[in-house]
């Protein structure tokens, strides 16, 4: 279907498209086997500018908006949702500081992300606080013209690869929610160290640790936003983040379809091609329909969000859990026309369905994005009354 | 230092159609690619400005739409690109080309020269060193590997059959490479950005100050006279008997025709 997109943003599709087919498919078992973390293609990514999509160009990017960044991450996640992951987590760590950064920060951070000589990544979870983050149990303290930070992060996506991390910590216990503050920490920092990187279903070209702060001192400039922001840096940057894994959704889901429609053109039983029972037919239309729907809501989000609208955290999580949810049964689905070749890892598809299904959790849950839109129904039925 | 790199836009299809009256290229409703080798001899460029500074000028003659070749190149980062364009090229051999290809190198000055080992659609491998003929210059032909570059010498592996030289030559040079060399990059956004808007300097016979009897058919030694495909002729002798007989016969045969 035609979106109407500019030039630019057509070139921004092609030029994704091209490195996700030369460089990404060809090593995509071997990522998904081994684990390794792409840093190859990471650097292709870098040549390529596509770090710098979403940073302004004041600060060395392109200065371009959340649907140009959807579009790149789109076409990636057609190929490998482990590499998107790692490159749409590192503009999940860049948000609080595009958001909320001093100028001073922004000068000293973003240059580096834009051109992809610096990889970040965003530490919010915990172990007793996931869906829950006002269950976060790490510190930081003001001591002087320094925080000490100590407690543990885990499930940190580009844990360990990353030089920068955007994290959430209490700096007061007493105020709950209001208690939360946003830091930047660098890697290499004393006290600042990595756990073990876990071993997942999926995405496993995407690297996974704890982050482990033990009295870990940051100048007191490292603070993002002010004291007591914490958590308003998490919603917004999420708010952000998720239209962008709304279109790993889309991605990967357009992958899986592809690779489905490929076979079944060429698999005969009974004398004909798969393609032309009736049976596999209404699956794929069904996959092409939802896929389709999911795209048109995920563009039109990210066009929201472009326009500067001030909240869209609702828009974002139907976005998020639409696509998503899409991307879990279309992959599914493909592996169904697929039959046992679906299954076998000679062909994409079983590892695209591993890989689909960390969408539905990560970056909160859908079940919480539910919540999220559920809230905002109630505010604006309130505000209707 | 001036890097120039020659290109050449080819059909991008194994299946090249040949006007059965001129024995040309027919190349409409072929899409076309820069040359493979090239895009080897652009990367070679850029890194070389990356290591020795300067300025990579991409050049190629052919027809006007040669020009979102030069464009592409501009993608990959190069700074200026220029097209040599006029009906009189038309028809041209690999001398003819090759001449043009000097008289607008000599214009635009250069100390290093770097083409393709050849094009896939004509495979003569000829113009690279034919341009540094004319040019009076050394060439080194099947580069595999920049060694060292200073402003005055340079030193490369050159790929032969069964290992490979080091060749050192003084400036100004050209090279011809191979894949062996390098992986060519992809383009980047800001470049294909500046590709867009890009000035392609446009050069005719004229501007090189060259005549008709040197361009073009005219003015090219070689004409192709006939384009036909070969006839296949393999001889097939199937052998018989037990595993040791067939060795035997096989290897008698071959010594009977030399081979062994």
């Amino acid at each position: 279907m035609d979106y109407f997109l500019t030039e630019e943003q057509v070139m921004i599709r092609d030029l994704a498209r091209q490195i996700a087919e030369e460089k990404i498919v060809p090593v995509r078992a071997e990522l998904d086997e081994t684990g390794e973390f792409p840093w190859d293609i990471m650097k292709t990514l870098a040549q390529s500018d596509l770090f710098g999509l979403f940073i302004p160009e004041e600060y060395g990017g392109l200065g371009k908006g959340s649907l140009e960044l959807a579009i790149a991450v789109e076409e990636l996640s057609r190929a490998c949702l482990g590499v998107s992951t790692t490159f749409a987590a590192n503009a999940l760590g860049t948000y609080p500081l595009l958001l909320f950064g001093t100028d001073a920060q922004k000068k000293k951070f973003l240059p580096d992300i834009a051109a992809g000589k610096r990889l970040v990544a965003f530490g919010l979870t915990e172990a007793n606080a996931g869906s829950d983050a006002g269950g976060t149990q790490t510190t930081a303290k003001l001591e002087g013209n320094e925080y000490v930070i100590n407690g543990t992060k885990q499930w940190i996506t580009n844990g360990g690869e990353a030089e920068i991390y955007t994290i959430i910590a209490i700096t007061d216990r007493s105020k709950g929610p209001r208690g939360a503050s946003a830091f930047v920490v660098e890697k290499g920092t004393p006290g600042f160290t990595f756990g073990k990187k876990e071993n997942k279903m999926g995405i496993r070209a995407s690297a996974t640790t704890e982050l482990i702060f033990d009295n870990c001192r940051v100048p007191k400039e490292n603070l993002i936003g002010k004291e007591g922001t914490g958590f308003l840096v998490a919603m917004k940057t999420l708010d952000h983040s998720r239209t962008g894994v709304g279109s790993q959704g889309v991605g990967v889901a357009q992958g899986a379809f592809d690779e489905a429609v490929k076979f079944a053109r060429q698999r005969v039983q009974f004398g004909h091609p798969v393609i032309t029972f009736q049976a596999v037919q209404h699956m794929l239309a069904d996959m092409a329909t939802s896929i389709e729907a999911a795209r048109a809501l995920v563009y039109a989000v990210s066009r929201l969000v472009d326009s500067g609208a001030k909240d869209v955290s609702k828009e974002s999580a139907m976005a998020k859990v639409f696509a998503t949810d899409v991307a879990m049964k279309v992959t599914v689905d493909a592996v169904q026309v697929m039959g046992g070749s679906g299954y076998m890892k000679e062909y994409p598809v079983e590892k695209m369905m591993r890989d689909a299904k960390i969408l539905q959790i990560y970056e909160g849950t859908n079940q919480i994005q539910r919540n999220v839109i559920g809230q905002a129904l109630i505010k604006e039925a309130a505000r209707n009354k | 230092m001036k890097i120039v790199v020659c290109v050449k836009q080819v059909p991008d299809t194994a299946e090249v159609r040949i006007n059965p009256e001129t024995n040309t290229l027919m190349r409409d409703g072929v899409p076309s690619i820069i040359n493979p080798y090239d895009l080897h001899a652009v990367e070679a460029g850029l890194q070389l400005r990356e290591m020795a500074g300067g300025e990579v000028t991409t050049v190629t003659m052919g027809p006007p739409q040669a020009e979102l070749a030069l464009r592409e190149t501009i993608s990959l980062g190069v700074d200026k690109a220029v097209l040599l364009t006029d009906r009189l090229f038309a028809g041209s051999d690999t001398w003819a080309t090759a001449y043009a290809l000097y008289k607008a190198i000599a214009h635009i000055g250069a100390d290093i020269i770097i083409c393709g080992k050849q094009a896939i659609d004509g495979d003569t491998a000829q113009v690279g060193p034919e341009i540094a003929e004319f040019l009076d210059i050394p060439h080194i032909a099947y580069i595999r590997k920049i060694v060292e570059v200073t402003a005055d010498r340079i030193v490369v592996q050159r790929l032969m059959d069964d290992g490979y030289d080091i060749v050192e030559s003084t400036l100004p040079v050209l090279l011809t490479v191979v894949r062996e060399l390098n992986v060519p990059r992809l383009p980047s956004l800001k470049g294909k950005m500046a590709a867009k808007k890009a000035d392609i300097l446009k050069l005719t016979a004229a501007d090189l100050k060259v005549e008709e009897q040197d361009l073009g058919l005219k003015g090219s030694p070689t004409q192709v006279r006939n384009i036909f495909a070969p006839e296949a002729k393999t001889n097939r002798t199937m052998l018989h008997g037990t595993p040791e007989e067939m060795v035997n016969k096989l290897v008698a045969d071959l010594q009977e025709s030399k081979c062994l």
